[in-house]
């Protein structure tokens, strides 16, 4: 059964072509992660999933068609997103931005939960966002897409620029979380893709060039022809 | 010193009057990126009911009359700006050229049918007789119309304060001035908020369309215009989107108009204009206003 499914989907952006023509299937309760190099379209597939880019083609959202719906009805339909540049609001209170982002009243377990993930954001709840470390505003935006019941998580490099020890604690979350969701992944980091994933799609130049099992990230040959870093020893 | 006093504390209210015009645009651009140039018209529309308000009473309001008019004022324009955004402005939405256009166009409409309607010419406000004694302070002989200005901006920041900081619209406003497109991403329709803040913006320049007329001795669909100029002056001094910014920079500009006013007549204007073109250059983002991701 696959929560999400991209068919042909091209995004333009202004006057450049960014997707041409992006397939590819994401199974329910299971990662997958979404590979390829710096610039080849990920993020972009993301925001064009979530609404914030139009574009033609197909994305279905447990077999409804969610392309053209307006971004707000699709994360009410179960779209959790996480972007790449957290966008967590800077000039709110940590606890104003978890109290944005939840819709539901009976929020008691969801924040029992991050708080369990995330002590630190509990402690800091009157902090300003904007204050905050690298690591705490990813630990926000992750918080943020836990609060409400998803169908699928879309996660956008989550441990970019963060601090080693930060990428263990924001990666053993993302774990924890792994068992009880569908998650979409983008993430540069092979090793945790590699403890992760259990699906892989590789993008090249606004395309679909791969889509199966994990295995292969262990063949640093196909690693650096695919992704164009040498990942095997990682 | 009287003088000192007396021109200060005129330049005070006038301030407040600014502010009253200033919050609503301020708050509209900042959420929505319009430049919305019908904002003179919903001063007007809340000058002309609430003069239709208080003229019922006769030649003269009691205070608490006076309020009620300056209240039903405010409601009237604030539903025109909701009709005026559900109508026009959201079939434009990200239209951002073509939202200006409207809303001159929208702006012009008005002008000219209550014009049309009732001629250009002031018509005499009915005021409270209070208004037009004098209160001393430190000696200053105030005229007592300039409290009801001052007190009467003061509230509404505190309102739109209360609003903001203590309910979850409020909460949305504050995250879409931020970032609507993340706001959205959360499974909130922003457009919502849009709507509140077209209304309160009304409100509080409908309000402020009444005290404009009794500060200008009446109305006439002709006040508006300076005022609207202004207001978009305070808005870019302040930071555009930042409620407490338009009060700082209104304040600033009613008491330096008026002092530069007080040692050359027609200096205050060419002074303000200097300022926000200190402002400008300096701190472009304005006085309160955050740099744009
Ligand atoms: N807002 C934009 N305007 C124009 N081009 C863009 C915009 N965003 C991304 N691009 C271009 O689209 C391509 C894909 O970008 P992106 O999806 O961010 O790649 P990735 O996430 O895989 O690194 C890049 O060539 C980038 O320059
Ligand atoms: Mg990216």
């Amino acid at each position: 059964m696959n929560a999400l499914t991209v068919k042909d989907l091209h995004v333009k952006i202004g006057e450049s072509h960014i997707l041409h023509g992006v397939t590819f299937d994401v199974p329910a309760h299971k990662v997958t992660a979404l590979l390829g190099r710096n610039g080849v379209g990920k993020s972009t597939t993301l925001k064009s999933i979530m609404g914030l880019y139009q574009g033609t083609g197909s994305i279905e959202l447990n077999g409804s068609q969610i392309l053209g719906t307006p971004t707000y009805k699709i994360a009410q339909a179960g779209v959790a997103y996480v972007p790449e540049d957290r966008e967590i609001f800077s000039s709110l209170s940590v606890r104003e931005n978890l109290a944005l982002a939840s819709r539901s009243k009976n929020n008691g377990e969801a924040y029992k939960t991050i708080y369990e993930l995330f002590p630190e954001l509990d402690s800091r709840a009157t902090q300003l966002a904007g204050s905050l470390s690298g690591g705490q505003q990813q630990m926000v935006a992750i918080a943020r897409a836990l609060l409400n019941e998803n169908e699928i998580l879309l996660v956008d490099e989550p441990t970019k620029g963060l601090a080693p020890k930060l990428v263990t604690e924001v990666a053993s979350a993302l774990m924890k979380v792994a068992h009880q969701t569908t998650m979409l992944l983008v993430e540069q980091n092979l090793a945790l893709v590699k403890r992760v994933a259990e699906n892989i799609i590789v993008m090249d130049q606004g395309r679909v060039i791969f889509q199966g099992g994990p295995e292969n990230l262990s063949d640093p040959a196909w690693v650096h022809q695919m992704l164009g870093v040498s990942g095997g020893h990682k | 010193m009287e003088a000192f006093i007396l021109i200060g504390i005129t330049g005070i209210g006038l301030g407040a009057l600014y502010f009253l015009i200033a919050s609503g645009l301020s708050l509209i651009y900042g959420l929505m990126g319009v430049l919305n140039f019908a904002h003179g018209s919903f001063l007007t529309v809340g000058a002309f009911v609430g003069f239709w308000v208080a003229s019922k009473m006769g030649f003269e309001t009691t205070i608490p009359e006076f309020i009620l008019a300056m209240i039903v004022g405010g409601l009237a324009a604030g539903l025109f700006a909701l009709l005026i955004e559900q109508l026009l402005i959201t079939r434009l939405y990200e239209r951002h050229i073509d939202q200006a256009l409207v809303t001159v166009g929208v702006s012009l409409v008005v002008g000219a049918v209550l014009g049309g309607w009732f001629g250009n010419d002031l018509r005499m406000f009915p005021t409270p007789m209070w208004f037009l004694t004098a209160i001393d302070v430190g000696g200053a002989q105030i005229p007592a119309d300039r409290v009801i200005y001052i007190s009467t901006a003061i509230l509404l920041l505190i309102g739109n304060w209360a609003l903001l900081k203590f309910t979850r619209i409020g909460l949305i406003i504050r995250a879409g001035v931020e970032n609507r497109h993340m706001v959205d991403a959360l499974g909130i329709n922003v457009r919502k908020a849009f709507s509140t803040v077209f209304f309160l913006g009304g409100f509080a320049a409908g309000v402020g369309g009444v005290l404009v007329s009794v500060y200008s001795n009446g109305v006439s669909p002709l006040i508006a215009g300076s005022y609207l100029i202004y207001g978009f002056i305070v808005v870019v001094i302040g930071g555009m989107g930042s409620v407490p910014g338009s009060f700082l920079a209104a304040m600033l500009i009613g008491i330096i108009k008026q002092f530069a006013n007080y040692y050359a007549t027609g200096l205050g204007d060419f002074v303000v204009v200097i300022l926000l073109a200190v402002v400008l250059l300096i701190r472009p983002q304005g006085l309160l206003g955050k740099v744009r991701a």
